[in-house]
This record gives structure tokens, C-alpha cells and sequence, in this order.
């Protein structure tokens, strides 16, 4: 309960953004894909997030202005079977009954070669928060904006995981998106 | 390996199979009736570590099998094979389809069960240590219906060692030839 307040204010925060920017392009979720990667006794099984929202505000002109605000929903994990799929909501996991979001909010960009910029912002999830920095390959696919990148975390920092699976599951997880607006 | 090649006269005793034959025989017997028996049992356990470690156990025994299989299947082309026991045609004609149908489910079988594993989004990572290619992509409705063709292949091949195996013992016990005697030891030379 401790950990409520950051996130909440984090959430604030993400509503606030997406709200001033109402009429603004926001992320088509139905072209878009976030997928975390999950290791498994070296078996890679990709798990969609099949609920997100958000948006980036990107101008190729002004690449040092970007922004970037999505929210996850962290019970839409779809690990392609039931059992895991509740599993992976219960409280050791991602408590996605008291922590139902996950969000990212940028804080700064740094503009790096043509099409890539470098997004640093905070990461809340299961009411932590890290700093990260994550490379995005900024794309156009006709008037739409296309951005792409990968990042990992660490499930232990996030206290996401049981015992029983522990050494199973690696601590390392993968996640790239892609992401149309 | 040379007096396999000569034709043997009919009067002599029938030959056994080689050392690599009798082998891969009871090594891939062996191998089905594990892989068979974990496929039967786990997919009823309570989702674990166990469970998926199970699973792949059993996708890494499918796999050996196919592997095996197609190597049986080389020697097979390369050597000829023992003389039949006499026995009416019927017999015979029906022993020769029971081993083509075996070697055929023994393909199958583990082909769909990998291409189930594929559509489901696990990949097959044999041994723990290769990861083979996603034989289809992942799709929730095909995987269900691989599944159960997978199910009903391998109990076709549970079904069809059965009638192999009877039919072995009823040549040893009935007929009291040498066809199991011939796959029990492999010829001496």
C-alpha cells in the first residue's frame, strides 16, 4: 500500500498528458504490439500486452521536444494459456488486482542519428519505479509515425515472480514494442 | 556389413539384424513408451515448474525419436533386411504395413506435436540448448486443433506397437520362430 502514492501520481501524471493533448494523435493500439519476452528454462515465450494507451508526441524537426506517456494494463499479459495467464496476475506476479497499471512517462530525449532517438523516463510497475533509457527507431508508414524499440528489465527489481518459479523463469525480461500513432 | 549385402540362401538360417538396427529398435521402444506415457499423464498436472519441465522432457524425446527414426530409415536403405519366417502371405502382408505405418506415426507424430508447440508460442529448445525453427506461427484456434491431432496420432501409435508387439509374441510363443529372437540379439560374425 506503501508503494500506492508514486503510482498513482504516475497515472495522474500519464492522464493529465494524455488529456491536454486531447484530438492529438494518440497510439492506434490495433496496429500497435508490446511484447514482453519471458525466458523459461531457456525457452523464449513472447507474451503479449494486449491493452495499452498513450501517446508520443514526435516532431522530426524538433526531436530534443519529444514526449512519450503509455499505460499498461498489466492484466492483459497473454502468456497463451489460462493457467499461466492467472497465474501471472496473482500477487507474487504482477498483483494486477491492486496494481491493474504499468506506465512509462518520458522526462528527457536525446536525439541521436536520423530516425533514432534515445527516450529516458521512469518506468512504474507493481508501485516501483526505474529510470531507463530506451533506444527508439522512429519510422513512417504513410501518415502514420512508427516507433519501434526493445528494453529489459529485471524481474526482481519490479518483486515480480514467485518462489516456485524461481531459476525457472529468468530474471531478465525482454520487451519491445512497436508502436503506430 | 558385407554378408548383409549377399543374397542369403533360403535354407539357412534367417539372419538377425545388425547391431545398429537391434540398437535404434529398442532404444527408440524405449523412448516412445516414455515420451507416451509423460504426454498421457502430464498435461493433467497442476500448472508448475514440473509441469513445463515435463513438457520438455517429452518435446526433447518426440524429437529424439524423429531424429531415429530417419536415421533407422537410412540403414534401411542401405542394408537388406533379414528374411521373413515363413508364414502365410496374409501374415506377412500385414507385418510389412504394421512397419510402415509405424515409421510413418513415428514421423508424424512428433512433427504435428512440434508444430503444436510452434502455433501454442513455445518454442521447442532442444536439450535446453538449440532452439529449433517455429514450424508454423503462433495461432491460438490451429494450435487447439493440432493438439488433438497430435493426441490421436500418438494413441494410433500406442495402438499400432501393441499389435507390433503382440504379433512379435505370438511368433515367439506360438509359432516359435526366430522373429523377436532376431531383433533380441543382433547377429554374430
Amino acid at each position: 500500500m506503501k508503494h500506492r502514492p508514486p503510482l498513482i501520481s504516475s497515472i495522474a501524471l500519464t492522464l493529465a498528458f494524455v488529456a491536454s493533448a486531447a484530438g492529438d494523435p494518440t497510439i492506434d493500439a490495433a496496429k500497435s504490439s508490446i511484447i514482453a519476452t519471458f525466458r523459461q528454462e531457456n525457452v523464449p515465450v513472447d507474451a503479449p500486452l494486449k491493452k495499452f494507451n498513450g501517446r508520443i508526441d514526435y516532431n522530426a524537426t524538433q526531436p530534443n521536444a519529444a514526449k512519450a506517456a503509455l499505460e499498461v494494463d498489466t492484466g492483459s499479459l497473454d502468456l497463451g494459456s489460462p493457467d499461466y495467464d492467472s497465474e501471472v496476475r496473482k500477487k507474487e506476479w504482477l498483483d494486477s488486482g491492486t496494481y491493474p497499471k504499468a506506465s512509462f512517462i518520458s522526462t528527457s530525449v536525446k536525439p541521436g542519428a536520423a530516425g533514432h532517438f534515445d527516450a529516458t523516463g521512469t518506468l512504474t510497475m507493481k508501485g516501483k519505479t526505474q529510470t531507463l533509457t530506451v533506444a527508439v527507431t522512429v519510422s513512417q508508414a504513410g501518415k502514420a509515425m512508427v516507433f519501434d524499440g526493445a528494453f529489459e528489465i529485471s524481474r526482481a527489481y519490479f518483486a515480480i515472480g514467485s518462489k516456485e518459479w524461481e531459476g525457472e523463469v529468468d530474471d531478465k525480461v525482454k520487451v519491445r514494442f512497436h508502436l503506430v500513432e | 556389413m558385407l554378408a548383409m549385402q549377399q543374397p542369403r540362401p533360403a535354407y539357412t538360417r534367417p539372419a538377425a539384424y545388425t547391431r545398429t538396427a537391434v540398437t535404434l529398435h529398442w532404444f527408440i521402444a524405449l523412448l516412445i513408451t516414455a515420451g507416451f506415457t509423460l504426454g498421457a499423464t502430464m498435461t493433467d498436472l497442476h500448472m508448475s515448474p514440473r509441469k513445463l519441465r515435463l513438457y520438455s522432457y517429452h518435446k526433447w524425446i518426440g524429437i529424439t525419436v524423429l531424429a531415429l527414426v530417419l536415421l533407422r530409415l537410412l540403414w534401411r536403405a542401405a542394408h537388406k533386411l533379414p528374411l521373413d519366417e515363413p508364414m502365410p502371405p496374409w501374415q506377412r502382408i500385414a507385418a510389412h504395413a504394421t512397419h510402415w505405418l509405424l515409421y510413418l506415426l513415428m514421423i508424424v507424430t512428433p512433427i504435428v506435436g512440434w508444430m503444436y508447440s510452434s502455433a501454442s508460442g513455445y518454442p521447442v529448445v532442444y536439450l535446453k540448448l538449440w532452439q529449433l525453427p517455429d514450424l508454423v506461427s503462433k495461432n491460438k484456434q490451429l494450435a487447439d486443433q493440432l493438439v488433438d491431432v497430435h493426441a490421436t496420432l500418438a494413441w494410433t501409435l500406442f495402438g499400432v506397437v501393441m499389435l507390433h508387439a503382440a504379433a512379435a509374441f505370438k511368433h515367439h510363443f506360438f509359432d516359435r520362430d526366430a522373429t523377436l529372437r532376431r531383433m533380441l540379439a543382433w547377429r554374430r560374425s
